[in-house]
């Protein structure tokens, strides 16, 4: 089954991995299809002394099932690295502040967790997307509008939200200060989903090969 | 003594206020640059050092505006005359200002090109974005940085020096060069 731990997660407790598994079960039906982690990206922007800083994370997976004739069955589950967050060659400084406590906290809480519970169209390839963010041990209600594009055998949605850093912990004690960081941060996504016939062959890789990141 | 038009000037023998001012803060953001430079590198990652470094670039580039500024007064209201001193000394000093305004110029458009390899884009005072130079490289941020430090020592030794010529001319010398810029002082009395 796809939540087989990774290479870089097996330290993680095997019974974790397991209620894991079975929420993951749980949320998706089994025509779920795997996002191609290599084409999807999920960048986050955030200002610091009103400086715009872009970071990327570079490990993420999930699963998808949409049609866009039935958008409000729409479900996805998206999983996100937290200390994949890379801000580009020579940070290294911050992309270890980011794994510490006071921000990501990546010891307790790796990974990030998006869960879609459906759609509703704006307009032809325009979508109103509604699901739950869980971060950092809270879990709160995201609304994105999100573009749907269908080409080479592959859906792609695209969409931007906003997040509050501060709704979820993400900079406390010292980092609070909204002056420094701003509270408002922008996630953009990509997201590519190989549709039917290209799944199948998503399918047939390893099981960890899905949750593999793009480097 | 020909060129004494400065309508602004107390004293025939003086720079203008203008640039008297220009000097002075100029003086004081630049010494304060380069301490405060010096000092926030070694800073632990905190708010404190992420506010410091973004008030250290915008002192910078408040000094490279302020650099075009003075090099229009001074184009303007042109220099009092000096004072006789033997040719070599004269060159020199010449030389040393070229390189001073020189300097100016390089030590903060090398930590804005720095900045800008660093992906690090300035936004003046927090208001005002600045074009990024350079697009984020991590060998250019090594390069710029080396450029940056090499730059400000260089400047950190030419300032000592230029202080020193001036402490020199008026307690050794006992002449007009330090009171042409400081309003209200008068030359040492001869002995």
């Amino acid at each position: 089954m796809r939540m087989q731990p990774d290479p870089w997660r097996q330290s993680r407790a095997l019974t974790r991995a397991f209620v894991g598994a079975l929420m993951f079960c749980a949320a998706l039906p089994t025509n779920a299809a795997p996002i191609d982690s290599a084409r999807s990206r999920v960048v986050a922007t955030f200002r610091q002394m009103n400086v715009p800083i872009e970071g990327n994370f570079k490990r993420i997976s999930g699963d998808v099932v949409f049609d866009a004739a039935h958008p409000q069955d729409a479900k996805a589950v998206l999983e996100i690295d937290l200390a994949s967050f890379d801000l580009g060659p020579g940070t290294e400084d911050y992309a270890q502040e980011v794994r510490h406590k006071d921000w990501f906290d990546t010891a307790r809480f790796p990974r990030a967790t998006f869960t879609l519970s459906g759609a509703r169209a704006l307009g032809p390839d325009r979508f109103e997307a509604r699901g739950k963010l869980a971060l950092k041990g809270r879990v709160l209600d995201l609304v994105a509008t999100i573009v749907r594009q269908v080409d080479a055998g592959a859906q792609k949605f695209e969409g931007q939200v906003p997040i509050r850093r501060l709704a979820f912990g993400i900079g406390e004690g010292e980092w609070r200060d909204p002056s420094v960081v701003a509270d408002e941060v922008i996630v953009r996504f990509q997201l590519v989903v190989p549709s039917a016939g290209a799944a199948g062959s998503q399918n047939a890789r390893p099981a960890g090969s899905v949750s593999s990141g793009r480097k | 003594m020909d060129d004494q038009p400065a309508p602004s000037q107390s004293r025939g023998d003086r720079y203008g206020i203008p640039a008297i001012g220009l000097h002075w803060g100029m003086a004081v953001l630049v010494v304060g640059g380069w301490f405060v430079g010096y000092w926030m590198t070694d800073l632990p990652f905190s708010p404190l050092k992420l506010k410091v470094y973004s008030w250290h670039k915008w002192n910078g580039v408040l000094v490279f505006a302020l650099l075009f500024v003075r090099l229009a007064v001074r184009w303007v209201q042109p220099p009092p005359p000096g004072e006789p001193t033997p040719l070599w000394q004269t060159r020199l000093a010449q030389a040393a200002h070229v390189l001073l305004y020189l300097l100016l110029a390089l030590v903060p458009l090398s930590g804005w090109l720095y900045s800008s390899a660093a992906g690090f884009t300035t936004v003046w005072f927090g208001v005002w974005p600045l074009p990024d130079l350079v697009p984020k490289d991590a060998a250019l941020k090594v390069l710029f940085r080396s450029f940056h430090g090499g730059f400000t020592y260089a400047l950190g030794v030419l300032v000592a020096l230029h202080a020193l010529a001036a402490f020199k001319h008026h307690i050794l010398d006992r002449d007009r060069v330090l009171v042409r810029m400081v309003p209200g002082l008068k030359p040492r009395q001869s002995r």
